[in-house]
């Protein structure tokens, strides 16, 4: 028996396709001659079967590490721009860490890390490498607070739903996210668009949205990615006018009928999906027809993606899923049959499933459990609200009462807030229990999202 | 606007967002006969909050929660400033 093949990034890049970039705000990449030059300085010999911190301030010095050290390293752990530095020692020993790739490399001297390489720019000629091994990729998980769970993946987990939907055909996409590609989302991006054979375009977080989209327009950026709170703030700024994507995708929060009507009209020639991933349950399902959550019979097994509801929460098996945690005392990742308790909470209406919240988001109102994005979802889909946070607020009646910020719809006239207010209310209590209808609702300029996209919870 | 109608006027209007039909609303009417339940009291008392700045029955851990309207409205009129 001859040992199965293995593939790594560099296997998907050559010099047969060309006028492939990688690119951010300061610097365009050819990816052309990518495996000709390296962002090691030449050094990545030294890092072979080493178990690699990735810690670097720009996603472009990232992306092209990742691509020299898949298939060499043993692991490469990616660090996000907001990781809190406090927790890199308990990562660096979890992780077991033997090697850093920095651009920062003062900082390392004398932390007792044994090698440190610098990742800079321009880049160096080299000889091309060969893939040697399977590199295990560890991903943070973005909770809240605490030090941050390393998920374990291999690259063909990571890679397995960009596979199995094949590749397009026409043109090779030019794909953006508003994402960081250290993280799962943004990850997931830029793998599709190193197998795809397409370019890929950065986000850069000192750039204003109407600076980024003109990049994203100037590229021509076919394929877009990013939360529902991305996407949320790109359409208030209105700097969506002209800017024309071919595809764009949504995922890493709940995807609401608002938004995606939202996405429609902004983008009519485009097609809009939103998908359901994780940093630990993997890419579940895409969904393409352009309504929130997913139909009934994604549930059992559909393409090797095993799906199933065990109290209220969704549970996925798949090739696809983080195979680990990984560290000194890592909680098992899955239950017994194999599954990842995605702890998103799911509610059967009709034919379909619709995510009502996250386990661990729950407010308690009085003593009764409420999930906070049933109530924005009913206020979102108001015409004039553009986006909104529910939370709880202290009550010396009950213990607890639901209040609402509410962000208008770009262009709404602020003599109209008390008639709004009054129509929000009225739908929230047509459509919710009476507990969940917001005691307060508060007309806000802006709210919170966290670096990874996600609408800030702070309370929950 | 004083805090008496501030109040009265937040009363009325939660009563009419929760289909509740107040009696007139006198001093003496004990807040039971008002028809509002529990939720209602902390949907008015998180209100006037908002409208007043004060919410009278944290500031003061004993305050005994009133038992009339006309007790209800004084406890926003007493609050210090």
């Amino acid at each position: 028996m001859s040992p199965r093949e293995i593939f790594a990034l560099r296997d998907h890049l050559g010099a047969e396709l060309t006028g492939r970039t990688l690119s951010d705000a300061q610097t365009c990449m050819s990816l052309t001659d990518i495996l000709s030059q390296s962002v090691l300085g030449g050094r990545l010999r030294e890092l072979s079967g080493r178990s690699v911190l990735l810690k670097l301030s720009d996603q472009l010095r990232s992306g092209l590490a990742m691509i020299e050290l898949d298939g060499i390293a043993r692991r490469m752990l990616l660090c996000p721009p907001d990781l809190n530095p406090s927790h890199l020692e308990a990562l660096i020993a979890d992780a077991e860490i033997d090697a850093v790739v920095t651009d920062e490399s003062d900082r390392w001297a004398g932390t007792g890390v044994p090698l440190i390489v610098t990742a800079q720019l321009p880049l160096e000629a080299t000889a091309p490498a060969k893939t040697e091994r399977a590199t295990e990729w560890l991903m943070l998980t973005s909770g809240t607070s605490g030090v941050p769970k390393i998920a374990g993946h291999t690259l063909e987990a990571l890679t397995g739903a960009i596979v199995a939907e094949g590749t397009a055909r026409g043109p090779a996409p030019v794909w953006a996210t508003f994402y960081d590609i250290r993280r799962y989302g943004g990850l997931q991006i830029f793998l599709r668009a190193v197998l795809s054979g397409g370019s890929m375009v950065l986000s850069d977080p000192h750039e204003t949205l109407g600076d980024h989209v003109a990049r994203l327009k100037a590229r021509g950026v076919s394929h877009i990615s990013g939360t529902p709170s991305h996407w949320r703030k790109l359409l208030m700024s209105g700097s969506a006018a002209q800017f024309a994507p071919a595809y764009v995708r949504l995922s890493g929060e709940i995807a609401d009928q608002a938004v995606l009507d939202g996405l429609k009209a902004a983008f009519p020639n485009s097609s809009v999906g939103h998908a359901y991933a994780s940093t630990e349950a993997g890419v579940g399902f895409a969904v393409n027809d352009g309504l929130e959550g997913f139909p009934a019979d994604y549930l059992g097994n559909r393409n090797g993606v095993e799906m199933k509801v065990v109290e209220g929460s969704l549970r996925i098996r798949s090739t696809r899923t983080a195979h680990a945690y990984v560290g000194r005392n890592a909680a098992a990742l899955t239950d017994d049959d194999g599954f990842v308790d995605s702890g998103d909470i799911v509610e059967l209406r009709g034919e379909r499933y619709y995510f009502v919240g996250r386990r661990g988001g729950i407010i308690n109102i009085g003593g009764l459990k409420v999930h906070p994005e049933e109530i924005e979802a009913v206020i979102n889909r108001h015409p004039d609200a553009r986006m909104s946070r529910a939370k709880s607020r202290k009550s010396p009646i009950t213990g607890g009462i639901v209040v609402a910020d509410v962000i208008l719809t770009e262009g709404t006239d602020p003599a109209r807030a008390k008639e709004i207010r009054d129509q929000i209310l009225e739908r929230c209590r047509a459509q919710l229990a009476s507990h969940k209808v917001p005691a307060v609702i508060r007309f806000v300029e802006a709210l919170d999202v966290t670096p990874a996209g996600k609408l800030a919870r702070t309370d929950a | 606007m004083s805090v008496r109608s501030k109040v009265i006027d937040a009363i009325q209007q939660i009563a009419k967002e929760q289909h509740v039909t107040l009696p007139a609303l006198s001093d003496d009417l004990s807040l039971h006969e008002t028809g509002f339940d529990s939720l209602a009291f902390a949907i008015l008392v998180a209100r006037l909050e908002d409208e007043t700045g004060v919410d009278p029955f944290t500031i003061s851990e004993d305050a005994a929660f009133p038992a009339t309207v006309g007790d209800f409205v004084r406890a926003y009129e007493n609050v210090p400033a």
